[in-house]
């Protein structure tokens, strides 16, 4: 199977662009233009790397796992897409400031059980499989695997691109589940019971257990 | 974790279990109104059976499963682990000729062989080594294959989330496993106790990640349980898996 290994690939580029002797300003000019499969293999290696070098988030301290991925993940996250998307019809109602403490809380849950995940885990490789799409595609799903303990897991990316923009993330799937269609049931319980305000209350409570646990 | 770990072969027979399931289901109610599940009509017997369930695995299989984790090393149970799922290789490769999958059940059957034979009776993983994947299937997911629908959500006592369809199928899913056939009796269920506890030691990060993610464990799990098994789960694998229109 032709599956490419972009940590190898990473670090034959880094490689590379040593020797080239690139500015830190053509390494950002090399990233706005990343192909989605590519970011996506790079942001994978990247906290993957971090988290095998880093002896705190070895010893399971969240904090620091919840800061690495703030500074890796994030800024390729369409966040405010991803919340829209899993409130469904409600967030159209909800005011700015709703919206804004929507995706606040939401954001603190997700990257909470990311890295509670990603404490479970040690000597894992991430495999980005070959990407089927068009060079015009501004759509493209990104499948991945993560290979560790046990058998392999599915792990996929569906990214969007804006004209003159950089591709971003909008949805993720985990092993055959996608998180925005989990998520807009989850909500939807809630909005339906308590409104807006009451999904807000019940993120803010699951985030508040979820810092007292660890 | 793949597809089939959500739900546990537990130690006991399939038929005595369909028929405690029928009774409960005779004696639970039908949940309706405006917030019910359409695939889950029998939400309120489906959520006491959880709590249930999750009594059992809080005082039993927690503690024994970290138990079994703590005292076992990682190599040992990656062995156990690898051996229950060689024995899971031979029926996925049944099921996948039943759904006319070639290819999976060619890479299924030679999966075994290669295991069986120079995995040392399945203890050791050479074929994912040598790059053979794993397609796990079992009965359910042929009747699901052919058509059958899953039907309504059913939290089976011990064994956890199922649906009827999976419930159904659980004779001939029992009667496809290896470890049915192992005698005499003492050793099979010996077997069985080892396989639970393996599974759960192997699921206890993940129990963990999942009641840090859900606002409600219960509709979490059941909507992840009918995602990974229901309809769209058979014809997942285009392009267009996971797209959302742009204007949402």
């Amino acid at each position: 199977m032709a599956h490419m290994d972009w940590k190898m690939d990473r670090r034959a580029l880094l490689r590379t662009a040593g020797a080239l002797g690139a500015s830190a300003g053509l390494a950002r000019a090399w990233a706005a233009g990343e192909a989605p499969d590519a970011l996506v293999g790079r942001l994978s290696s990247e906290v993957l790397d971090a988290v095998r070098k880093d002896p705190q988030i070895k010893a399971g301290d969240v904090h620091r796992i919840v800061a690495l991925v703030d500074k890796i993940i994030l800024p390729h996250l369409d966040f405010k897409r991803m919340t829209a998307a899993s409130v469904g019809p409600g967030w159209r109602k909800a005011t700015p400031e709703q919206q804004q403490r929507l995706q606040d809380e939401f954001k603190q849950l997700l990257v909470r059980t990311y890295a509670g995940a990603l404490a479970e885990v040690s000597d894992l490789t991430i495999v980005v499989k070959p990407l089927r799409a068009a060079p015009a595609d501004t759509d493209v799903l990104v499948r991945t695997e993560v290979r560790g303990r046990g058998d392999p897991i599915q792990l996929d990316y569906r990214l969007a691109q804006k004209p003159g923009e950089a591709w971003k993330i909008y949805n993720i799937n985990v092993m055959g589940v996608w998180l925005v269609e989990t998520y807009r049931s989850q909500f939807a319980a809630e909005i339906n019971a308590k409104g807006v305000d009451g999904l807000i209350e019940a993120l803010v409570a699951r985030n508040k257990a979820n810092a007292a646990g660890k | 974790m793949k597809k089939n770990k959500l739900r546990w072969h537990g130690g006991l027979r399939g038929g005595r279990w369909l028929a405690a399931a029928a009774l409960c289901l005779a004696v639970a109610g039908c949940a309706t109104g405006p917030g019910a599940h359409p695939q889950d009509p029998l939400e309120p017997y489906n959520r006491a059976m959880t709590q249930f369930n999750d009594g059992v695995d809080k005082v039993v299989m927690t503690p024994v499963a970290t138990v079994y984790k703590n005292v076992l090393p990682w190599p040992v149970r990656a062995g156990i682990g690898n051996f229950f799922a060689n024995l899971g290789d031979l029926w996925s490769f049944v099921n996948n000729v039943l759904q006319a999958r070639g290819q999976a059940a060619a890479d299924s059957l030679a999966r075994f062989g290669i295991n069986s034979f120079i995995g040392i009776g399945g203890l050791f993983d050479v074929a994912s080594e040598a790059n053979i994947p794993r397609h796990k299937q079992d009965f359910g997911l042929t009747l699901g294959h052919w058509g059958v629908p899953t039907g309504p959500y059913l939290v089976l006592p011990l064994f956890g989330p199922s649906t009827l369809r999976d419930t159904v199928a659980l004779p001939a899913d029992t009667w496809g496993d290896l470890a049915w056939h192992a005698r005499p009796v003492s050793t099979r269920n010996s077997l069985y106790g080892l396989r639970v506890v393996d599974r759960r030691a192997s699921l206890l990060g993940v129990t963990g990640v999942r009641d840090a993610a859900a606002l409600d464990p219960y509709t979490f799990t059941r909507d992840v349980y009918l995602g990974v098994r229901g309809d769209a789960a058979d014809k997942a694998g285009s392009d267009d898996d996971g797209k959302l229109p742009e204007d949402d």
